[in-house]
């Protein structure tokens, strides 16, 4: 485990610019954010965003940081249109490049993997759970690393799946990286399965690995990390090995 | 810093100030875990009270039941920044579990929480006693869903809601104000939403 150290300096908000707007998916865009004070981070990371109305009211959310640790002053954010949201509207549909957003960050010391850790790492994500996997997989492909790592990804459909094309190119490149897609809506049967996360799909995926996993990351809704924690435990994963990330 | 075009989505004016500063409303009840649901059932479950190493009190499912039930409508406010109004629970306040453990007095200023999945906070003993904070067994007059804590969880409204520890199986009283698992991780120590004390240093 790292990072668990008390973090003794206060966490400070600061103002970071949009420079960066980029269309994922029909619900998801990236914003890359320059900081005006850079820090590093760990993969799996988050920070937290803050916006503030002209009368002093402000809304705030947390966003996991998509980019790999050490790329420079800018974070990347894939943030989803939420139905009935109050930020996430505002990104989509207010932001502009050139706009300053208050931001502070790093936060969060436990779902985060590094990748000078030995052994395989699996993960597991659904939706736009997928983000601080994304973080993962990419410090996996920086870093050079040998740890065996494979990413279960679910989505609905084909083009709901966020960073799709950068995920084809690390499978294509990286041997010790494997992709497995599963679309809950596959007309085409493009993905590796066409249904939720199953016990039976966690069984298998595991299997897959040269080795068992020595850390297992999931992150999406309540009842997918819920399927894919369960599916783990049930192919014989400690569940103390296991950390989830949730939202909504 | 106002955000450009940013306005806000307020909630209803007769709970504004209900809601803390940077939270909102949700009718849902989201989740937050940081590893997966340990299914514990009744006729295995037991909570010990301790005194440092000492256990000095337990109880298993029936044992519990048979203490004093209290019911509590609160708010509650998760560091995630949803808020949940008027949430209804059913348990034993802490109150009556020292009571029926013999305790007169609290034996020390602090208090940890311990659950079956690992999981520790901390609290001040002050927030858990008169009257302020219980171990809940059910939820709006049901049992507790396992992914929202059940059997038991650890109910403490009146701080962000990490301290209202799911699965809990014991509490423990200490000697110094020791951090538990997310506040060995750099949230705050004590958690008043009120007082936005999120993580280390707010």
């Amino acid at each position: 485990m790292t990072a668990t150290e008390r973090t003794r300096e206060p966490l400070r908000w600061q103002t970071a610019k949009i420079a960066r707007i980029a269309v994922q998916t029909p619900r998801v865009r990236s914003f890359w954010l320059r900081l005006s004070r850079p820090f590093g981070f760990l993969a799996g990371q988050h920070v937290d965003i803050r916006l503030t109305a002209d009368d002093g009211y402000s809304a705030r959310r947390s966003y996991s940081i998509a980019s790999a640790p050490g790329v420079g002053d800018e974070i990347e954010l894939a943030i989803e249109l939420m139905e009935n949201g109050e930020v996430s509207p505002f990104f989509h549909e207010v932001a502009q490049e050139g706009d300053d957003i208050e931001l502070r960050g790093p936060i969060g010391g436990y779902f985060i993997w590094n990748a000078s850790e030995p052994g395989a790492v699996l993960l597991v994500g659904g939706g736009s759970g997928i983000v601080p996997l994304m973080s993962m997989a990419r410090h996996h492909a920086k870093e050079d690393s040998r740890a065996p790592m494979l990413l279960l990804y679910s989505a609905r459909t084909s083009d709901d799946l966020i960073f799709r094309d950068e995920l084809a190119s690390l499978k294509a490149r990286r041997g010790s990286f494997q992709l497995v897609t599963s679309l809950t809506r596959d007309p085409a049967g493009t993905a590796d399965y066409s249904r939720r996360v199953d016990a039976e799909m966690m069984r298998e995926v595991i299997a897959r690995l040269p080795e068992p996993p020595r850390e297992v990351f999931v992150c999406g809704s309540n009842p997918f990390v819920e399927a894919a924690g369960q599916g783990a435990i049930m192919a014989g994963v400690a569940p103390k090995i296991i950390r989830t990330e949730l939202y909504g | 810093m106002a955000t450009r075009g940013f306005t806000g989505r307020r909630g209803p004016p007769d709970v504004q100030g209900r809601v803390p500063p940077g939270q909102s409303l949700t009718a849902d009840f989201p989740v937050l875990s940081a590893g997966p649901t340990p299914y514990v059932e009744t006729k295995d479950w037991s909570f010990a009270l301790k005194v440092g190493p000492k256990t000095i009190k337990s109880w298993n499912w029936a044992e519990f039941g048979a203490l004093t039930q209290t019911q509590l409508t609160r708010d509650i406010h998760c560091v995630t920044t949803w808020s949940k109004l008027d949430t209804n629970w059913s348990g034993v306040l802490i109150d009556d579990i020292l009571a029926a453990a013999g305790l007169a007095e609290p034996p020390t200023l602090y208090m940890l929480a311990h659950s079956y999945d690992g999981y520790s906070t901390n609290v001040p003993t002050a927030d858990l006693v008169g009257g302020k904070a219980m171990v809940a067994t059910l939820y709006d007059g049901k049992p507790i869903a396992p992914d929202h804590g059940g059997p038991a969880r650890l109910l403490v409204p009146h701080l962000y809601f990490w301290k209202s520890a799911k699965w809990i199986n014991a509490l423990q009283f200490t000697e110094r104000d020791e951090a538990g698992f997310w506040e060995l991780r750099g949230y705050h120590m004590y958690g008043d939403p009120w007082r936005e004390q999120r993580f280390d240093g707010d």
